[in-house]
């Protein structure tokens, strides 16, 4: 055991550090999610493409980093700690992996490069209205016809689809006993007839998330990824996948530090708020809890560079991980104290509005509603408990 | 809506507050005072119980006809209230809440002059004999036998978290007098003298570490224990029913004032521990958590009054009331007995076994402290005992919101 | 002792309730709010010919001599619409300031236009700097001649786009958070020197900053002694406490029979949500949340007549408790509901956004466990 880090990761550290320093888009310091356009979201993707550090889990041969473990934590650590806008999930994260480990050497060909460069937008297409927390009961039906499947059906909660240019796909390509066989995975292009996204707005006001109807969509056969009816396999090791990542320490700790500096701002009779026996208790009960979840999270991943997989135990990340993150909005919406009651709609967020109240506050409910969301998606809390119970506890 | 009581019921209180000024000896508060799980000594339950005999108050619950103290609902939680605000000891409820009404709805006359009048004197001493090793929140699957003999039955089997069972003359117990295919058919309702052949009562040790003899659970078991046939109340194979009965009188216990009173112990003793230069009771943290712990008390107590005026009002209460008030006031409990773990700190490692005999040694660390610890081991039952708090969400989803 | 309500009550809550289902469902709602004026005039009129904006005030005013019991049922009947017109600010928190404090001719100047729905009040209370004390109050009132002189900011004024009237919180004399020498003050929004910054809220309502400078008003403008309003403005948040209340308890109700009904239609792995324990328990702990947040309604509405510490316990020990389950119930709707609590499109987002606000408003759940302590 050591939890000391090597001379050369401490060399490692600086690279990185300086690299974020020096490069970073000055215009995109301290933008949150809601506020960015399409190209914004792209600007540190491509710049990280040109370095070269854009998809460090990746082999090594498709454009990954052979960076260690260690390397790789210590990159999310620090750029958690800039507040950088992560690379595309949807491509690097989630399709990536799936393409190099179950596509063809041509799709290998066609999908990498784009992910990587940030040419190709990816969205996924999993939930269905009637298909949340048991994904296998999805319907999108997918007949073959000829060297093309014609694709009907209805998704939800596709992230930022209004700016993908591919989307991938869970469809239904036959109907079995088991509800898991006869899933297919489906790679369609967004600009295919047929293909419609309408927004849904959540409840802080943001358009994050659509619906995308499918109607007589006609996709080459040759964009099927694995075998037809095998795409369930595919299916979960992409859900393991975006597990993992899940925790979001690093960024959990930027977020106290804020709320930290909002609570030295605001003033409870006259006194600093953050010096109240009452605020201070409770930011450091949610450090203490996130230093158990860093500690969880360094143990998996000891587990991982000696070669083993991330188990069920990751969703202790995702449950701990998102829990930390509502209690840290939930706290600084608290910080904030009256003026957490300002709307500020992110694109109306002109002078006017930002004169009300300490800068601090702004979009501080927001964020709070916003990050409700993280107990439900990526497999609701609830389920995660299930997996727990199921694959750790033999429940 | 008005939260005043009438004058009537004033009168009531102030005439219950000089019934305990008067019964609630110091001896007795004494042992009240260091008791590790709620019960005294069986002298002092006995002496207790014949102090409100004789007033007229042994039977709250009870009609006047048998002796019963025809409280008004009202003032019944008057009484309560104000028992559990002095911190008197517990009526056993074996006999007096439990036994009794079963005989008076479906016991015979010879049962009920054999049986009440020495119940309501606490002559006799009951315990309960209903849960078995293998049957805890599923009670229906009880094995316990009891085979026709003729005039008698033959009972073997045995009885688990059996409380006091050590003082008992007397035990009541669901047996097993058919096998049939719903496990809830085949049940009687049996009253089994203590002393009989084949009773044997092993205590069972819980985490308060109870000195000898003073155990608050056993293990009763039956070897071939010959009962009379005029034991059985009612029908034979007809016990479900009746235990059920009992649940229809479950209408909730208040809280709130034994609650107040509790916290208002460990107050006292925050006063008078130092913490960094001051007194615990001013240190921000700790004062937070009894701050709370006093609001969440009065928030019970404002439930309890709402649940109590409309039982006052002729109404019947929700299903889920008496369900949301054990689980609240269990939790609660729970949280007042831990925060005083939290209060005594390091103090509440020494162990006393026999806190309740009289010793001139003063506590170590400070007074009352050889309780705390014990008491809070001890307050986790709470949540398991009487219906689980999760049947009792069982409960609550299933009749309230209709799951 | 007796919690059960008179006829006239229940025939209040009844009349109150199809008025809402009748003419507020969530659509109108939703459109009133993204209005330009964020409010229905023509709903305020209806409660004006209701009688619901006369409900706290004597009879020889024109009013119907409610208590809080009667506000009570209907903010908690206007809950279960989640209306955001400013039945709070201008009936509970002013109305029952004139009503309780004001002389009788500042009484006869102003409530028959308040009663009649032509005029909207707001009452100007809280400061940038100020968080959830009351008596930190820089704002200014100086002597001038028989009149004061107003000078400072007052923040997040709820309802204040709309009003005609405020009532501000100044100070005469004494530190920043003496409770002694602070004032109340009718100030007419058009009068000169008052500006305002109108914003809408995160929960679907109005409010605004509140800038006073060098504002003239006159004698009759001091509500009560001068100096001595502090007791009157806390008085009147206690009021403010019972009736947020009753409105949370309206919210809490309506998210735990959506939450019980859509866990009993939506099917996951071949079965109703619904019925696995692991939820039941979930909804079971928000039913045991509403139920105990309707016992402390009752009880602080009961108590807002009692002595001043009784009053104060009560109403703080009422906030804590609605600010907490507030909290809860509103997240777990939301949990439960998954995705589909997530949109801007299904109202169960909405009664969590105004339940999550109800915990800020008039102080939180920490500050008001500071004030039960000391009560």
């Amino acid at each position: 055991m050591d939890v000391e880090f090597a001379p050369e990761d401490a060399a490692f550290r600086e690279e990185v550090r300086s690299f974020i320093e020096e490069n970073y888009p000055k215009h995109l310091i301290g933008k949150d999610r809601g506020d960015l356009s399409k190209e914004d979201f792209l600007a540190w993707h491509r710049i990280l493409h040109t370095k070269g550090w854009v998809a460090p889990s990746w082999p090594e041969e498709f454009g990954g980093t052979n960076w260690t473990v260690t390397q790789k934590y210590i990159f999310n650590e620090e750029s958690a700690r800039f507040g950088t806008i992560p690379p595309l999930p949807f491509g690097v994260g989630m399709l990536g992996p799936v393409i190099y480990t179950f596509g063809n050497q041509e799709q290998k060909d066609w999908v990498l490069p784009g992910i990587l460069s940030g040419d190709t937008w990816w969205c996924q297409g999993y939930s269905e209205p009637g298909a949340g927390s048991d994904l296998a009961s999805l319907k999108t039906k997918a007949v073959l016809e000829g060297d093309e499947y014609v694709v009907n059906g209805h998704k939800i909660w596709t992230t930022l689809a209004q700016h993908a240019d591919w989307m991938f796909c869970l469809v239904r390509t036959t109907s079995g006993d088991k509800r898991q066989d006869g899933i297919s995975f489906l790679l369609i292009d967004m600009n295919t007839p047929g293909m419609e996204v309408r927004p849904i707005i959540t409840i802080d006001g943001g358009h994050e998330v659509n619906e995308v109807f499918l109607t007589d969509v006609r996709v080459p056969a040759k964009n099927l990824v694995g075998e037809q009816d095998k795409g369930w396999t595919i299916a979960k090791f992409l859900l393991g996948n975006e597990r993992s990542g899940i925790a979001g320490v690093a960024r959990s700790k930027k977020a106290i530090d804020r709320l930290r500096d909002i609570a030295r701002g605001e003033l409870e009779d006259g006194e600093p708020l953050l010096n109240t026996a009452d605020f201070s208790k409770k930011i450091a009960e949610l450090e203490i809890d996130l230093t158990a979840l860093e500690y969880t999270e360094l143990r998996t991943l000891a587990s991982e560079s000696r070669g083993k997989g991330p188990g069920p135990e990751s969703s202790i990340l995702k449950i701990k991980g998102t829990e930390i993150q509502q209690r840290i909005t939930e706290l600084t919406m608290e910080a904030v104290g009256n003026y957490a009651s300002p709307w500020v709609p992110a694109a109306e967020a002109g002078d006017n509005y930002l004169t009300i109240g300490p800068d601090a506050s702004h979009g501080v409910s927001q964020t709070y509603f916003n990050n409700r969301k993280t107990s439900i998606y990526g497999g609701s809390n609830e389920i995660q408990r299930n997996i727990i119970a199921k694959m750790v506890l033999g429940l | 809506m008005d939260l005043s009581y009438n004058s009537d019921d004033n009168a009531f209180r102030a005439e219950v507050k000089e019934f305990i000024a008067e019964a609630f000896t110091p001896d007795l508060q004494a042992e009240a005072a260091r008791s590790k799980n709620g019960y005294i000594s069986k002298q002092g339950h006995i002496t207790w119980q014949k102090r409100l005999f004789e007033k007229g108050w042994a039977a709250p619950n009870w009609p006047a006809e048998h002796g019963g103290a025809g409280f008004t609902p009202t003032q019944k939680f008057i009484f309560t209230q104000e028992m559990d605000a002095a911190g008197a000891p517990h009526s056993i409820p074996f006999g007096l809440t439990m036994v009794a009404p079963v005989i008076m709805a479906f016991g015979s006359e010879e049962q009920k002059q054999r049986f009440l009048p020495d119940i309501l004197a606490t002559n006799v001493w009951w315990c309960q004999g209903y849960s078995e090793p293998g049957s805890g929140s599923d009670l229906a699957s009880l094995q316990m036998k009891a085979e026709d003999k003729g005039d008698h039955y033959l009972c073997n089997g045995s009885k688990i978290w059996t409380s006091m069972a050590q003082h008992a003359d007397w035990i009541f117990c669901l047996v097993r007098t058919a096998k049939t295919e719903k496990p809830q058919q085949g049940i009687s309702f049996l009253l089994i003298e203590m002393n009989s052949p084949g009773v044997k009562v092993a205590p069972l040790v819980t985490l308060d570490g109870p000195a000898e003899g003073q155990q608050e659970i056993n293990q009763v078991f039956f070897e071939d224990v010959k009962v009379p046939k005029e034991n059985l109340i009612g029908e034979e194979n007809k016990g479900w029913t009746y235990a059920k009965y009992l649940l229809e009188f479950e209408r909730g216990n208040p809280y709130s004032a034994g609650l107040n009173r509790s916290l208002k112990k460990v107050k006292e003793m925050a006063a008078e521990i130092e913490a960094n230069g001051d007194k615990l009771a001013n240190d921000p943290d700790f004062a937070r958590k009894a701050t709370d712990l006093e609001r969440q008390i009065m928030v019970m107590e404002a439930t309890e009054l709402r649940i109590f005026a409309e039982i006052s009002a002729g109404q019947n209460i929700g299903p889920g009331s008496s369900s949301l008030l054990k689980t609240r006031g269990t939790e609660i409990q729970q949280d007042v007995s831990e925060l005083a773990v939290e209060a005594i700190g390091q103090y509440g490692f020494p162990f006393v076994e026999d806190t309740l005999a009289s010793t001139n040694e003063p506590d170590v660390g400070m007074d009352g402290a050889p309780m705390v610890v014990p008491g809070y081991f001890n307050k986790r039952k709470t949540t398991i005992y009487a219906g689980s708090n999760e049947i009792q969400r069982n409960i609550i989803a299933k009749a309230v919101l209709g799951l | 002792m007796d919690f059960s309500f008179t006829e006239e009550q229940t025939l209040l809550r009844n009349m109150v309730q199809s008025f809402v289902q009748d003419n507020y469902d969530f659509d109108t709602r939703m459109k009133i709010i993204r209005s330009e004026e964020g409010m229905s005039r023509e709903i305020w009129q209806q409660f004006a010919e209701l009688g619901l904006l006369a409900a706290p005030f004597s009879e020889e005013l024109g009013g119907l001599d409610g208590g809080p019991i009667e506000t009570m049922v209907i903010m908690e009947e206007l809950a279960r619409g989640l209306v955001v017109e400013p039945y709070m600010p201008t009936v509970v928190l002013c109305g029952g300031i004139l009503n309780r404090h004001a002389s009788k001719e500042q009484q006869e100047t102003h409530l028959p236009s308040l009663i009649a729905g032509e005029s909207i009040w707001a009452l100007a209370y809280s400061e940038p700097q100020g968080r959830f004390n009351l008596a930190d109050i820089v704002t200014s009132a100086k002597a001038d001649g028989a009149g004061f002189v107003l000078n400072g900011t007052k923040a997040v004024v709820q309802g204040g786009p709309w009003a005609d009237k405020l009532i501000v919180s100044a100070r005469v004399s004494g530190g920043q958070r003496d409770q002694d020498g602070v004032s109340l003050f009718i100030v007419d929004k058009s009068a000169a020197g008052v500006s305002t910054q109108d914003y809408p809220t995160v929960d679907g309502g109005r409010a605004c900053e509140v800038t006073l400078e060098n504002v003239a008003v006159g004698a009759d403008a001091l509500i009560g002694e001068a100096g001595k309003g502090f007791a009157i403005l806390d008085e009147a948040i206690d009021y403010g406490i019972g009736a947020l209340s009753a409105e949370a308890v309206g919210h809490m109700k309506q998210l735990n029979d959506a939450t019980v009904e859509y866990c009993k239609t939506r099917k996951q792995f071949g079965v109703a949500i619904g019925s696995f324990q692991v939820l039941q328990h979930r909804m079971v702990d928000m039913f045991m949340e509403y139920e105990q947040s309707v016992s402390m309604t009752y009880m602080v509405n009961m108590k807002l007549t009692e002595s001043e510490a009784e009053r104060k316990k009560a109403a703080s020990g009422a906030k804590v408790q609605i600010g907490k389950s507030g909290r809860f119930v509103g997240q777990q709707a939301v949990q439960l509901h998954g995705g589909m609590g997530m949109t801007e499109e299904l109202n169960v987002g909405h009664y969590f956004k105004r339940l999550t606000m109800i915990d800020t408003q008039f102080g939180n759940v920490d500050h008001h466990l500071k004030r039960f302590a000391a009560a």
